[in-house]
Parts: structure tokens; sequence; C-alpha cells
């Protein structure tokens, strides 16, 4: 396990060391013996058939790992789950990227897979919501919409000849603006119905990406592209609306408040990566609501003492848990 | 010069069959995909992977498998004598062949196809057996990476001086002169995917210092499963869940 890149005290690191005792004593019970190494034969039944899945193959009629992780078995399917490798996609999730390079009628989108991903201009709603074939003069204008080094947000369409494609059919997909991406381990990024939050208290958005891209902004309201269309007399008005928005969005500069509550939050989720905790948006939220409880500072979030709290904490939550 | 004194005891006090103390510690580059520690005895090496990830150079791109990349370098603060090197200088490039061949026999690239796969490898301090501290360090990497292998390659040096054999040389026996040679093997295959040797040596002799490699070998591929099982269940039961 990565050592904290922090300097503990003696009675910091004593606390750590029970703190992650217990989280450990927590796990032992559901599943022990379950991880495996590279190498590692995987004892399994023949007689009830086999399938052999990701991060296994077979040496001299023994099931082998091939990768660090842990057994899982469904029916007869006998796979390893890796933990930190990179992100695998799945059809349907939700993930945060960054454009790399525009080419002919699509972006390229880097989102922590092995390949980069492709959004195609045809697969993006246009910023007017007008539903129509793209033209040359869209393709000329792709810049317009997204840029190199654009965050945005899209959704996996599927794997094509050609690779991954994304798709954006959706106002809540997009170009990200004012705030901050944070990169965590994939595996600490579990896939849940919902990955956009609105935290209304603090006035900010937060996108967990599938891909372990995490987005931490400003709140901006969504307007809904299906409203729009039911509503065709109001969609000018409406269109207007949104064609001025921006620009007044980016005159409105974003208050200090806000900002203060994005770097919050953002060094909440930075805290629970280094230590390795699952990252959902309540533990996210019970980070951030322990910081501001006790007054830490900011900038103390990354430190040592803070980070101890959190897995006390932590421990505190999974053996509440455990006992429901 | 007397190598193995009269009671058996190597210049650093080891005996002939003794190794260094070894050490692994994985995740210790915070954007790398994979990263380890290795040390043996006084000889440290550092091991970053990136990938799988898009191939830079379009033409290098195989549609079967994955490039594998190797670089190795020697920090100027390495060595003794603080040299600055050229990069790429005939040693280097010689020992970056070696190992990208050594784990590319141990990666499983036809999972991978139109990728690649980067291995960082510097030399912190060297006290001979950097190639092997090496290997060993880039196994650790590639499997914090999550990348499928067939199996740990773990490697390890053996000499023969004043008709001893030598487990695990440092850089004095090392430029003694002897027979050095270096061992990398697949030990749940039971496989040699890396037997250099300089110098002559008779073949019974060879044998023995083989097999002497082969258990030193070994030994450093039980422990560095003891790191990745240990690092596999730290993550696991702190991810919760």
């Amino acid at each position: 396990m990565k050592d904290l890149q922090l300097s503990l005290n003696q009675t910091q690191k004593v606390r750590l060391q029970r703190a992650l005792e217990k989280l450990e004593s927590l796990a032992s019970k559901a599943n022990s013996n379950a991880s495996v190494t590279v190498a590692d034969s995987i004892p399994v039944n023949y007689e009830d058939g086999l399938l052999k899945g990701h991060g296994t193959s077979e040496v001299n009629g023994e099931v082998v790992a091939t990768v660090c992780g842990v057994v899982e078995r469904v029916n007869k399917l006998v796979y390893v789950r890796s933990l930190r490798a990179r992100y695998k996609p799945e059809v349907g999730d939700i993930i945060v990227g960054r454009v790399i390079e525009v080419a002919p009628k699509r972006w390229r989108v880097e989102i922590n897979y092995s390949h980069d991903a492709v959004l195609m201009l045809s697969s993006m709603n246009l910023p007017d919501g007008i539903q129509r074939r793209r033209t040359a003069l869209d393709e000329l204008n792709m810049r317009s919409i997204f840029e190199e080094n654009d965050v945005i947000c899209a959704e996996v369409r599927g794997f094509q000849h050609d690779g991954l494609h994304l798709q954006a059919r959706s106002q809540k997909y997009g170009k990200l603006g004012r705030g901050q991406l944070l990169t965590v381990p994939s595996y600490l990024v579990k896939r849940r119905k919902q990955h956009f939050h609105h935290l209304e208290n603090y006035g900010i958005d937060l996108i967990l990406g599938c891909n372990g891209f995490i987005w931490v902004g400003e709140h901006v309201e969504v307007t809904d592209d299906m409203l729009v269309d039911h509503k065709s007399e109001q969609h000018d008005t409406k269109a207007d609306k949104s064609s001025i928005s921006p620009e007044d969005q980016e005159k409105n500069y974003t208050p200090q408040q806000t900002r203060e509550n994005i770097c919050r939050t953002a060094n909440a989720i930075r805290a629970l990566s280094t230590l390795g905790f699952s990252i959902t948006v309540e533990v996210i939220m019970e980070t951030v609501d322990l910081s501001s409880s006790i007054n830490v500072a900011i900038h103390e979030m990354l430190g040592a003492e803070f980070c101890v709290l959190v897995a006390e904490k932590e421990a505190v939550r999974r053996s509440m848990t455990k006992k429901k | 010069m007397e190598y193995v004194s009269p009671e058996g005891l190597r210049l650093d006090g080891r005996r002939p069959m003794e190794m260094r103390q070894i050490r692994g510690e994985i995740g210790v580059v915070d954007k790398a995909d994979g990263s380890a520690v290795f040390e043996m005895g006084n000889t440290k090496v550092i091991a970053a992977v990136y990938g799988p990830r898009e191939v830079q150079n379009r033409s290098q791109q195989m549609n079967d498998r994955a490039l594998v990349r190797c670089e190795y370098t020697m920090a100027n603060f390495s060595t003794g004598d603080r040299m600055r090197k050229p990069k790429g200088d005939r040693r280097s490039t010689e020992i970056s062949l070696v190992i990208r061949q050594t784990m590319e026999a141990c990666i499983m690239t036809h999972l991978m196809p139109r990728t690649q796969i980067d291995i960082f490898v510097q030399v912190l301090q060297a006290d001979g057996g950097t190639r092997s501290a090496c290997i060993n360090a880039a196994t650790l990497a590639l499997s914090d990476a999550g990348i499928p292998m067939r199996d740990l390659v773990t490697s390890c040096s053996a000499g023969y001086l004043n008709s001893t054999p030598l487990l695990d040389l440092n850089y004095v026996e090392d430029s003694a002169g002897g027979a050095d040679v270096t061992l990398g093997i697949m030990p749940k295959l039971d496989k040699v995917t890396l037997l250099q040797m300089d110098a002559k040596l008779p073949l019974d002799i060879f044998e023995n210092v083989m097999q002497l490699a082969i258990e030193g070998c070994k030994a450093v591929a039980t422990y560095i499963r003891e790191v990745l099982l240990e690092n596999t269940k730290q993550l696991e039961y702190r991810r919760g869940t």
C-alpha cells in the first residue's frame, strides 16, 4: 500500500494504525482469503463446470490469476476483479474527460482508458438544441463547442470498429467550467444510479465520473432539452435566454464563498483518495461537514491531522452500518 | 584479492549463499499507473509504469499486441564518482533492451492490442546487481498497474570467486573480474527468461552457480508475492464495500 506521503507524528501514527486495523477487522468478516496476486492459483471446483473470466488463465490444468485483485465468482464464472488498474468502460457509464484533439467530425477525449475515446459531432446535441443533420459548417465550428484541453462530461455509447464512442445527448452533458477536475483511482468510484449531484447548501455541482475523474464546480442551471421541445412556443424566448446567459455568466464571477466550497469539497475528495476509501457523495459530504464543524482551514485538509480524523470517522461510520 | 575469508565470510560479512536484505515498496510515484521502489542491500531502484495507453508513435502501433517500451537510466548521484553520463550510452541501451525483452515475455500483450506500455527504471544507488534490481522493481510496478502477466519475473545474480559460488554480488565482487551470472526466471512456470554471463565458467561449476541464482530468484519471488498480497488486501479493505 502506498505509504501516505505525510509526516505523521507518533500519536497520529498510532491513531491511524488503529483506525485502519478497525477497518480491516470489519472487512475481513465479509470475505477473507479472496485476494490473489499474479500467478496465484485459484481453487475451483471442476465438477460444476467453469468459465474463466478476466484476469485468469489456465496453466497445466490449473486456474491462475494474471492480475492482483479479488476473486469473484458468479455461478460458473470465475474472474479476478483488479484494483488499481485503468478504467474499463461499460456502456452507459457517465464519465468526465479531457479533449485532447479536434479531428474531422469528432473529438478525441482522454478518459483514463487504454485508448482515447471518440465523441462524434453527430452524437451530441448542438448548443441551439435543434435536431438536424450536421453540415460542413458545423464541422468548421467544432472548436466553438469544445476546444483542446476542455473538460467535458459524457456517456459511454459503446465500442465501434474504431474504438470507444461517447455520446452527449442531453443538456446535462457537455463542457464543464469554473471548477476543479480531480483524478482518483477508478476503482474508488462505484457505478450508481446517480452520478450528477447538486449540493444545494454549497451551490456546487459534483460529477463522479466512473473513470475516476471527478468534477467539482459551481452549480449551473440545466435547461432541460425535452422541456424545451415540448414548449415549442416558448422555445424562442428560452433559446434567447440560453444564448445570453453564458455571456452573462462569464461576466459575473463566482462568489468567494462558492469557490471556498469547491476547494473544500475537492480537498475532502483528495483526502479520501489518498486514504484509499471508496468515494460516494455521502462520504464526501460527511468529510466536508467534519472539516467545517471542527473549523479546519481548507489548506489544512490535506495535512496529517485531518487525514487521521477522516480515517477514524470512516471506521466509526462503517461499524455503524455494519450494526444495522 | 581475497573475496571469501577463511572463515567463509565475504567482504560485507555475508555467507556465500546469503542474499542482501531486500525491500520493496509499491505506489511511490503519484501520477504513474504503477510504481515501485526495490532495494537489494545498497542498490536502490525506482520504477514507474505508464499504460496501457494510446500509442504515441502511430507507425509503431501493432494491431495484435501491445508495444512495450523500457528506459533505463542511472542517476548521476548513484555511483561513488559523480559522472555526467550521456543519455543513451551503450550500457544503458543494452540494459533497457534486456529489461524490455524480459518483461515483454511475461506481459500478456495480446490482451491489449494497439496500446503501449512504458516502463521507466532509474537507479538511485548502484552497488552491483542493478540489472536484477531493475527487473524486480519493474515486476512490482507492472503488477501495481494492474497489467495482466503470465507470471512474476524475478531476477538475481550469482558469481564465482575464490572457487566459491556467491549469491547476489555487490559492486566490489562484481568488478573483481570473475564470472557474473544474471538470471531472470518465472518461478511458477519454472522458466528462464533471462540469462547473462560475462567471463567463462566450466560447465559443472556453471550449473552450481545457476542453481544458486535460481534459489535467489525464488527467494525474491516469495518476498515480492508477500508485498503484493499485503498491498492488495490493504487496497480492498480500505475501499470497503
